[in-house]
């Protein structure tokens, strides 16, 4: 396998990881507006900034793979 | 939804396909003799370039015509300044076309500027393609990046100006025109950002900042996406995002408290050996924040110009302009969630900067 093969497997690896991270956050975030409606506002905005922190961890690995291409 | 916007939607999709099967039809009989490389023409859409170049007409034959609009080079060389137009070049970044300019050659390989060496009339290269008989000169030149930049502060300067003219024309304070279109931005910069991370004491001295920042990357971003300035890609672009970045990092560590500096070098209320471990980690805290601000603009944008292109790119791929019927609703939907994305990373950017101002200038609770 040559390193761009790796790469892009890297690449996917995190990709799953920031589906999976950012699949649990939008889940919490609508159980949580349906228990609560009147915090609408204030979850969905947490629960973007949170989904930004680990939406960025995929992105280092797509920066790699871009790097080491 | 009703019956109409889908008819509606379905007609501008299928409009839009059959626009895209003329181009790959044209493209796959005019460029039989060479291969199609979708790597170098994503990369030589998403990085930065001399000259804007708008399109080429009947390409790869005879009467082959591109329509650009050239843009200064200025370098710094051995002899002093040497200024000409991009548009010298015309259009050749492969290092063929040589320009002798103040006693220097010139030539553009790969969008970057090399000065061959003394007495050399064709560029060498080594095996990664890099030149070997060549130098880079200082480059100050004015690329598509720093025009579109300049482009966007005048806009910038624009509206606001006059969204502050129509508050002083008025008598009790009502915006009109541009200002009642920036108000409500301006407030919710204020209220969702500005207030909630900073404080309400001392978020009035950021705000400034923090609505430049906004903005600025907004209408970047926004500008990135318009195919008609060939997509200067300014906050795709690591450097931009870096200086961004870098000024962040700098106003967080200037207004950091000693509340804030004692989070870091002795955190309070847990045992000394502990206190010892998380110092080097808050420490290059400080530094990783700044650097993931920077990385994550720079990819999402970049990401999202690279999704499009190698979804056109299909319909070269597979050499069939029926890929267009695919290619191009997919290059929509993504199209239409980049537009979302534009306004989602100027938010990030600022409320990311935003709390770590509020870190920085935290009072201590006991």
């Amino acid at each position: 396998m040559t390193i761009t093969g790796i790469a892009a497997l890297g690449a996917g690896l995190a990709a799953i990881g920031a589906g999976i991270g950012i699949g649990k956050i939008g889940g919490s975030a609508m159980e949580a507006m349906a228990r609560q409606p009147e915090m609408h506002g204030k979850i969905q905005s947490s629960a973007l900034i949170l989904a930004a922190f680990v939406e960025a961890v995929a992105l280092f690995g797509v920066v790699a793979a871009i790097i080491l291409k | 939804m009703t019956l109409n916007t889908i008819k509606r939607t379905v007609f501008t999709v299928l409009f839009l396909s059959v626009f895209s099967l003329g181009f790959a039809k044209d493209a796959k009989e005019g460029g039989d003799d060479k291969e199609f490389d979708a790597n170098e023409m994503i990369m030589h859409h998403v990085k930065d370039a001399y000259g804007m170049h708008i399109i080429t007409l009947n390409e790869g034959k005879e009467n082959e015509h591109h329509i650009s609009i050239p843009l200064p080079v200025i370098l710094w060389t051995d002899n002093g300044l040497t200024t000409f137009m991009s548009s010298e070049f015309h259009h050749d970044y492969n290092g063929k076309i040589i320009v002798e300019k103040n006693g220097g050659r010139f030539v553009n390989v790969h969008e970057k500027i090399y000065q061959l060496n003394d007495g050399e009339t064709t560029v060498s290269y080594d095996a990664e393609h890099h030149p070997t008989n060549a130098k880079m000169p200082l480059d100050f030149s004015i690329t598509r990046n720093v025009f579109m930049m300049w482009v966007s502060v005048a806009l910038l300067l624009f509206i606001f100006f006059s969204a502050a003219r129509s508050y002083k024309k008025s008598e009790n304070n009502v915006p009109s025109g541009i200002g009642s279109f920036v108000e409500p931005l301006v407030v919710f910069v204020r209220d969702e950002i500005g207030k909630p991370m900073i404080g309400e004491h001392k978020y009035k001295k950021y705000m400034p900042y923090l609505l430049t920042v906004f903005f600025f990357i907004w209408i970047n971003n926004i500008f990135g996406l318009i195919p008609i300035f060939n997509g200067a890609n300014l906050s795709g672009n690591i450097a931009f995002t870096l200086t961004l970045a870098f000024i962040t990092f700098v106003i967080t560590t200037f207004s950091g408290n000693k509340n804030y500096w004692k989070h870091i070098f002795w955190m309070p209320g847990v045992p000394v050996p502990m206190k010892i471990f998380l110092m080097p980690i808050e420490i290059i805290g400080m530094f990783t924040k700044p650097i993931s601000l920077m990385i994550r603009l720079f990819a999402n944008i970049t990401a999202g110009h690279i999704i499009i292109l190698a979804l056109y790119s299909l319909i070269f791929i597979f050499k069939t302009e029926f890929m267009g019927l695919v290619s191009v609703p997919f290059a929509l939907f993504i199209g239409i969630i980049e537009i979302i994305v534009t306004a989602i990373q100027a938010y990030i950017f600022t409320v990311l900067s935003a709390l770590y101002f509020g870190m920085a200038t935290e009072e201590a609770h006991h």
